[in-house]
């Protein structure tokens, strides 16, 4: 049985631990309430967007010039994976349930006879991804020590992966994220984003009244500067969504460990006061007994 | 007056969402005044001052820094890359960024057309911010 100074040493010890995780729960749940909302103000620009997309999409795509970013390449040899993750971890298994969905995605591919690029957006993804598809990782990136992103780091992103594009350096472009479907749940997901998915029933739309615009400038030039900025404004809306998710994960995580920290508490205490008694019942017994052997 | 509902929104937060009698975009082909019932359109902007007038007289202008309007007969949506009060405008912060674009342009001197353009644009964009500062 443990001594009672060990005992002791152990319960403060777990006692401080319960502090810190307690403290990073808090903190977590500030920063997603910020993050929610980051991400609720993004919606209203993406939705827009789409329906402005959906109405010049449809009169373009049949188009033979449209442009690769819409069309893409029309090939489908590479494949571009935007693997967004977390910068840290204590966060559950927010970070590993992407980049394994990630891995998967990659397996299915490869075995498909497809090429795979990866570019990592956030630490742990990376480092997760690395081990076993190093070579596949054409790019790094990582807001870590950047106390919020905003739509310029998002649009950075866009314009290297459009840069990617025009230099040929892939065909497919798919971005796997966590969705945020609640705070204690996030959804890991893909979406491709290049070619450019259109908006659902925009085949219904190109007859409806929405095919009526005027367009200043040209369609096309419209869409050459709108389809690059789409791309950020996805780009945007999975990194908010992960951050909000990153920050929902990790809340409920340091919710369980202050609980398991304080269970553990209580089973120690309890420990220690059992020792203590026995302690105090033997020295008992030896007292007494010298005395009736007197 | 009759109205119609403008909409102004950034990437980053819905600015504006409200009933206005008329606005004034700054096109990339020249200033466009909306009215309610205008025909749809889908436009680009340039940098520049979106004035909205309301019982009569300009109550808002506002710095976009580029960006796509959408038009309909009853609503009016900009998407702003970037917007900004004109009140809130300052001088010193628009000066630097005319620097930071113009250096870009300089660097940009062997890209391809199409670059040059946007980061043109951009400049452009940063020399009305420092006008209209300038006027505030």
């Amino acid at each position: 049985m443990a001594s009672l100074k060990a005992l002791r040493a152990r319960i403060t010890s777990v006692k401080s631990t319960r502090k810190i995780t307690q403290a990073m729960k808090m903190v977590a749940a500030a920063k997603l309430r910020r993050a929610q909302m980051a991400a609720e103000a993004a919606r209203p620009y993406a939705e827009r967007m789409e329906r402005m997309l959906a109405s010049l999409g449809a009169s373009v795509a049949g188009s033979p010039d449209a442009p690769k970013l819409l069309v893409g390449t029309g090939a489908d040899k590479v494949h571009l994976l935007v693997v967004v993750t977390g910068d840290r971890g204590l966060a559950g298994a927010f970070n590993t349930n992407v980049s394994r969905f990630a891995r998967t995605k990659i397996r299915e591919l490869e075995a498909a006879g497809k090429t795979v690029k990866v570019l990592s957006v956030g630490r742990k993804g990376a480092t997760f991804l690395k081990r076993e598809y190093g070579s596949r990782i054409v790019g790094e990136i990582s807001f870590q020590g950047k106390k919020r992103v905003d739509f310029s780091d998002a649009q950075a992103i866009a314009t290297r992966v459009t840069e990617m594009l025009e230099a040929g350096e892939f065909d497919v472009c798919t971005l796997i994220y966590n969705r945020f479907r609640s705070v204690i749940s996030q959804v890991p997901s893909a979406q491709q984003m290049i070619p450019a998915t259109l908006p659902e029933g925009n085949a219904a739309a190109s007859t409806g009244p929405q095919a009526l615009y005027e367009y200043e400038p040209s369609e096309e030039e419209i869409l050459a500067t709108l389809l690059p900025q789409n791309l950020a404004i996805q780009m945007y809306r999975a990194i908010l969504e992960n951050q909000a998710g990153f920050f929902g994960s990790q809340m409920t995580a340091m919710d369980n460990a202050t609980r398991n920290a304080g269970e553990m508490i209580n089973k120690l205490t309890l420990n220690y006061n059992r020792t203590r008694q026995a302690n105090i019942t033997s020295e008992l017994i030896e007292i007494i007994s010298g005395a009736e052997a007197v | 007056m009759a109205t119609f509902q403008l909409e102004l929104v950034s990437p980053e937060k819905l600015l504006l969402s409200r009933a206005v009698e008329m606005a004034v975009l700054p096109a990339a082909e020249g200033e466009m005044g909306v009215l309610p019932g205008h025909a749809p359109m889908i436009v680009t902007l340039r940098g520049g001052v979106i004035a909205v007038t309301e019982g009569g007289q300009i109550t808002e202008r506002l710095f976009v820094a580029g960006g796509f309007a959408e038009v309909t007969p009853d609503r009016c949506t900009v998407l702003a890359d970037e917007a900004t009060p004109v009140g809130q405008l300052s001088k010193a912060a628009a000066e630097a960024r005319v620097r930071e674009a113009e250096a870009a342009y300089a660097a940009a001197a062997n890209d391809t057309p199409e670059k040059r353009d946007a980061v043109m644009a951009k400049l452009l964009a940063a020399r009305v911010a420092v006008t209209v500062a300038e006027a505030a």
